[in-house]
């Protein structure tokens, strides 16, 4: 599903330039759960971007769903990132003034799917995030928990090919954290690929697979037992 | 463009739009108060000149009063002081001299200028009432409505020197009952009976007669009075496009000549000259809608601007937000559209309710002076220039708010979302 090889980045910072990573080779496989991990500067939000196509990558390849992603403009990104693409963020980013519905809904309005359906759509998707009863509920009427389950639901709503989370759990305390994982294996097991960028230890064994980063290198790509969140909610 | 008669387009924008409503009606205000300004004025100068061309509407616009007074320079042998009397001679040689002339009307009074009204009576009524001498030219001059079954002098009366007279509607109020027809009946006036031809009806506007005037053709009112070749006054149209200034002047120095008085002698003849005040009312008129254009189009253009400036504000305020959306797959050409879309809107919005503020005051305006002899007439503002001014407000709008899409989308969707 994903194969980058030789992935370069370097951020320019004035005169200096700063080297995030330094020829990055992995594969990942359809219905994968990766996490990547790494201690704080060590490039994972970077190569996350990258895969997500808001950034572009300096050196190397990157092929997803077997297109190659390359020179996009960024018109052919945006159509990209919305037919292969859900994101998931730290700090949720929903739109604060839409409905949960309303933001559930959002990819699907630049999917040009006519309204009755999108609406249909999202309260199914937040049905699954078990939200449904709060479709109308504005963002800050909402737990960090809910806000994050609202986030996934958008990102699944357009059914992508790859789900990106960058730290979802990083704003949530352990017991949201683990509902949160629990969701996101749940979505995993219906044969969604999903990488998941953290530095929590137990968050990344609930993961299928976790890949460490360390000063621009991977330092380690391992398999894991799944640790399934379920049992902790 | 299919883009704007997208339903989901609009929702998004109106979802934007009502995010903050104090925004949107801050930056509403600044347009629609440039609008409201630019109709209001507009229309109101729009008002004045319907109203000042409805004011002259029966009278030629080109036209001028002469009469004589006495000279105050000696000259030619005569001490100053001389009485001057206008001729009915006078008339051909202007005529002759002065083509810019179209029609030329002597005419003699009684009852205007400090002379003493005429004495009329019919049965047991009475009243008195301005005389007039005319030629039936003078209606080419000053407008006569004549009640139907009436007409006004013509030329066999002048001929014949008949007794028939053309009354104003005072006099038939004062003289006859009120369903009685004076038309055809008798009445004396001063010694002498006269049938009345009809009932002059007295014009909205500028008029030269009262309604208590009354009017018998000029070679009836010299042999009554013996007033020989005597002319009261010159009543002088010239045509549309020349220069009545110079008329008058030219007027006033044959004058000179014919009645041999010196060239310098300012005060010999009395002019009133109704082309040159027109000029000026209408002058001050047309400098009022040329204003009012040019003060509603800045203030539009400032509204613009604000609206601009509010949304660059707002872009900014919504970076991350965009980002958010085009990280969920928004093209730039949508966001661009989104941001311009909802500064056409607001423009055109803040328009609209401008025009319509503005139109009701102007109808207000109207209600209140629809009565009155102020000259304000149907103070509406063309259309045209209503569609001309929403045009400008949706081009103005897009070209503003292409500003602030451009930064928006200037921004890639990694900084945008960085952004805090
Ligand atoms: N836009 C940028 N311009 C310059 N430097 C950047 C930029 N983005 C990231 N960096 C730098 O690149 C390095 C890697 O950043 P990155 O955000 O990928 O780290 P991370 O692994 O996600 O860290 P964290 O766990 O704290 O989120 C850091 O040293 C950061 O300062
Ligand atoms: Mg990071």
């Amino acid at each position: 599903m994903i194969e980058i090889k030789d992935l370069h980045k370097s951020y320019k910072m004035g005169n200096n330039k700063l080297h995030v990573l330094k020829g990055l080779n992995f594969s990942i496989a359809e219905g994968e759960l990766v996490a990547i991990m790494g201690s704080s500067g060590s490039g994972k939000s970077t190569l996350l971007n990258i895969l997500g196509m808001l950034d572009e990558l300096d050196e190397g390849s990157y092929t997803l769903d077997g297109v190659p992603i390359k020179n996009l403009n960024e018109t052919k990104a945006a159509q990209y990132r919305n037919k292969f693409l859900g994101f998931v963020f730290q700090s949720f980013n929903l739109i604060n003034y839409k409905s949960a519905m309303e933001n559930v809904a959002l990819p699907l309005y630049y999917q040009k799917v006519p309204r009755k359906e999108r609406e249909e759509k999202a309260l199914k998707y937040l049905g699954q995030v078990g939200l449904k009863e709060w479709a109308d509920h504005l963002p800050n009427e909402l737990s960090g928990g809910q806000k994050q389950r609202v986030a996934i639901a958008r990102a699944m709503a357009a059914e992508p090919k790859v789900l990106l989370a960058d730290e979802p759990t990083g704003a949530l305390d352990s017991k949201t954290s683990y509902e949160v994982m629990d969701l996101i294996q749940k979505i995993n097991d219906n044969g969604n690929t999903i990488l998941v960028v953290t530095h929590e230890e137990d968050i990344a064994h609930m993961c299928k697979r976790i890949v460490h980063l360390k000063d621009g290198v991977i330092v380690e790509d391992k398999m894991v037992e799944q640790v399934r969140a379920e049992q902790y909610v | 463009m299919r883009f704007l008669f997208d339903r989901n387009v609009w929702q998004e924008i109106f979802g934007s739009i009502g995010k903050n409503k104090t925004r949107t009606i801050i930056t509403v205000i600044g347009v629609l108060w440039g609008i409201f300004i630019y109709i209001a004025l507009s229309g109101a100068a729009k008002g004045l000149d319907n109203g000042f061309d409805k004011a002259f509407k029966t009278v030629a616009m080109n036209s001028m009063f002469v009469w004589a007074q006495s000279s105050s320079i000696p000259y030619d042998g005569f001490k100053t002081g001389r009485q001057l009397q206008l001729k009915l001679g006078d008339v051909e040689t202007l005529k002759n001299r002065v083509p810019e002339i179209q029609y030329i009307a002597p005419r003699i009074t009684q009852g205007q200028f400090g002379s003493e009204p005429v004495y009329t009576v019919k049965g047991q009524k009475s009243g008195s009432y301005t005389l007039n001498g005319d030629y039936p030219i003078y209606t080419k001059i000053s407008t006569k409505q004549i009640f139907d079954g009436g007409r006004f002098i013509n030329q066999e009366d002048i001929d014949q020197a008949r007794k028939v007279i053309v009354i104003g509607e005072r006099v038939q109020q004062e003289l006859f009952k009120k369903d009685e027809n004076p038309v055809g009946q008798y009445i004396r006036v001063g010694d002498i009976y006269f049938q009345v031809i009809g009932i002059h009806k007295l014009a909205q506007g500028v008029s030269f007669d009262s309604d208590s005037a009354m009017f018998i053709p000029f070679s009836t009112y010299r042999k009554l009075y013996n007033t020989g070749d005597d002319v009261g006054y010159l009543c002088i149209a010239a045509f549309d496009d020349v220069d009545v200034i110079q008329v008058e002047k030219d007027v006033k120095s044959i004058l000179k000549g014919i009645h041999r008085v010196s060239p310098d002698d300012e005060r010999a003849f009395g002019s009133f000259n109704l082309g040159e005040a027109f000029g000026k009312v209408m002058g001050f008129a047309d400098g009022l809608t040329f204003m009012s254009l040019i003060v509603g189009i800045a203030t539009i253009l400032a509204g613009v601007i604000g609206i601009g400036n509010i949304l660059l504000i707002s872009v900014k305020e919504r970076t991350k937000e965009l980002g958010v959306r085009r990280a969920l797959g928004a093209t730039p050409a949508e966001v661009r559209n989104q941001i311009v879309l909802e500064s056409v809107f607001l423009t055109v919005l803040a328009g609209i309710i401008g025009i319509i503020l503005g139109a009701g005051l102007l109808a207000l305006i109207n209600k209140f002076t629809q009565d009155t002899d102020f000259p304000y007439t149907n103070p509406t503002v063309p259309i045209p220039y209503v569609f001309g001014a929403l045009i400008i407000m949706v081009v103005l709008g897009t070209l503003i708010g292409l500003i602030p899409a451009q930064r928006a989308v200037s921004i890639k969707p990694i900084d945008a979302l960085r952004e805090e």
